[in-house]
């Protein structure tokens, strides 16, 4: 969780992850922060994201994505 | 007669399809018959307040009524300013100072945001209150008469190098053109189903907006948010049997970069055409494998010269490494490839590319000095006056004579679809306290734009402060503070060091 609350503060530092749980709804990810993201995350835990995966209910929550990541790591 | 008015679309197609869908959201439709209505009602409005050959500041959540607001402007003889919450405050109120619009239509979501700015005596009024405003008919009738084709209809703000935003001003003939051409080239109808993605408050949605008013197509506004969630992107295409797209380049590799083909596939899309980057081969043929039938379409154009006007049919097969050529100037439009001294460049060789035509637009808003700058007589010829647009694009010709776009003369550059000025981005963060010096470079490869400086501000808080005064797209993604700032022998900013600092 640590290792993913550093990535997104790198794309916005001034939002609070871990309460915030609407992410995509209310537009403060955009296209671009989620691409960055992705590939971000792959790097860093070895896990492959799939279009399925990109929903929102995935993303929009730090423990959202941190819920996924562990789904992949398992299923990986 | 011959076609004057951009809005003679609309008056044409209302009573050959009143009742067919327009423009729609995931909120509302709008018929023709109502965007008609709406467009007399917000025109007798203005009209009735003298407020005619004026600008008209629209600021609205994207959304049908919008592009109605819009229309309404032009029904007075006016000429609309689209203004947009995801603009940074700092940037608005340069415009609001540069434009002076006696009126500003908000709509809920904005009206109190739009009081928060200097109006510089404007006003702030509801849409939804003057969009059931009486129609009059006899003003309406004389305003569309008084209207030449040269009269201008919208301003859109561009990057401008001194940190001030350009408002390009561009007229009903060049629309006008616009539309006549892109519709023949794209091959656009009755049938089309256009799925848009472009901001309301640039050039771009030029290609949906009047084509759909003058073929009764339908326009559906696709929701922001997709473009973050590429299966629901997709599904919502086929939901709305879109069948046309015409998107920057990084809204479609989101969709094929994360292998989207494999979960869902586009079923009625047949024309899709991008533009304003360079679109990377291998994406564009995971698009062309996905979709085999359909048409693909590069175009290029400059905002100056009203949207696009050079264009690409994808219909040979592309060299591993080609560019896909920017091809050839629409109909009524001529390219000049020139070098320095405004001579025509040899065939092969790089020039830069300037533009001649009814496309070129009037010009920057109450700005003669920058408009005198780029909006040039034709070098070619001294005999009588004639206006061509210098893009700072560099370009050259390649064996079949197709166009193929090299760079930015300057430093500008492209990022994510928009045509960014790294001095621009410089003098917001010269501006701060604390801040003594600053350079913006571009690492092409890794698509970020890296900003370097000296001063007290850290740098967490430079970049919260940034997003303030800057566009979304303009903001570093890297922000580097340095203890010395390296300098070229005459005292310049070293940039060749710095870009290899970026590099590292």
């Amino acid at each position: 969780m640590e290792e993913l609350l550093e990535i997104l503060n790198g794309l916005h530092d001034d939002v609070d992850y871990e309460n915030e749980e609407h992410l995509i709804d209310n537009g403060i990810l955009d296209s671009l922060d989620i691409v960055t993201l992705i590939a971000e995350i792959s790097d860093r835990f070895g896990v492959t994201i799939t279009a399925r995966d990109i929903a929102p209910e995935n993303f929009n929550s730090a423990s959202a994505m941190a819920a996924l990541i562990r789904r992949l790591e398992e299923e990986g | 007669m011959r076609r004057k008015n951009v809005l003679s679309y609309l008056y044409e197609i209302v009573s050959r399809k009143p009742d067919k869908a327009a423009f729609a959201d995931d909120e509302i439709a709008l018929t023709f018959r109502q965007v008609f209505d709406l467009t007399r009602s917000v025109g007798s409005f203005l009209l009735d307040r003298g407020i005619t050959r004026r600008p008209v500041a629209v600021f609205m959540k994207k959304s049908p009524r919008e592009i109605a607001a819009f229309f309404g402007v032009i029904a007075a003889g006016s000429f609309y300013l689209p203004l947009d919450e995801e603009m940074p405050a700092g940037r608005i109120q340069l415009i609001l100072d540069n434009v002076r619009a006696p009126l500003v239509i908000c709509d809920e979501s904005t009206l109190e945001k739009a009081k928060e700015f200097d109006l510089r005596g404007g006003e702030a009024v509801l849409f939804s209150e003057i969009a059931c405003a009486p129609v009059n008919e006899s003003a309406l009738a004389k305003a569309y008469d008084a209207a030449l084709d040269i009269d201008p209809i919208y301003i859109v703000f561009t990057s401008g190098s001194t940190g001030l935003p350009k408002g390009v001003a561009a007229c009903h003939r060049s629309v006008i053109d616009y539309v006549e051409a892109l519709s023949d080239i794209l091959g656009f109808g009755e049938e089309t189903v256009f799925g848009n993605q472009s901001p309301l408050y640039f050039d771009a949605c030029l290609k949906e907006l009047y084509p759909t008013l003058k073929f009764g197509a339908t326009t559906y506004l696709v929701p922001k948010k997709l473009f973050s969630m590429p299966v629901k992107l997709v599904e919502f295409l086929n939901e709305h049997r879109v069948n046309t797209i015409c998107w920057v380049v990084s809204a479609l590799t989101m969709i094929s970069a994360f292998d989207t083909f494999s979960v869902v596939k586009p079923e009625t899309l047949k024309t899709v055409a991008f533009g304003s980057e360079v679109f990377p081969l291998k994406q564009f043929r995971i698009w062309r494998e996905a979709l085999p039938d359909a048409c693909f379409t590069n175009l290029y154009g400059p905002t100056e010269g009203t949207g696009m006007c050079c264009f690409f049919r994808v219909d040979r097969a592309l060299a591993d490494g080609e560019p896909i050529p920017i091809g050839r100037p629409f109909p009524n439009r001529e390219i000049l490839l020139l070098d320095e001294e405004g001579k025509p460049v040899a065939d092969g060789e790089t020039g830069e590319i300037f533009l001649r035509g009814n496309a070129v637009t009037l010009g920057y808003y109450n700005d003669p000095e920058r408009t005198a700058d780029a909006f040039v007589q034709n070098p070619l010829q001294k005999s009588y006056p004639e206006t061509v647009y210098r893009t700072g694009d560099l370009a050259y010709r390649n064996q079949y004579g197709e166009l193929v776009y090299v760079s930015r003369r300057d430093y500008q550059i492209k990022h994510m679809g928009h045509r960014i000025e790294l001095g621009e981005i410089e003098v917001n963060v010269n501006m701060l306290p604390g801040i003594k010096l600053s350079a913006a470079l571009y690492d092409g490869e890794r698509k970020k734009i890296v900003l370097f400086y000296l001063g007290d501000m850290d740098e967490k808080e430079l970049g919260a402060t940034l997003k303030t005064k800057l566009p979304r797209y303009m903001l570093p993604g890297r922000i580097v503070r340095l203890e010395n700032m390296p300098f070229t022998p005459n005292g310049k900013i070293d940039r060749v060091t710095l870009k290899k600092r970026c590099e590292a």
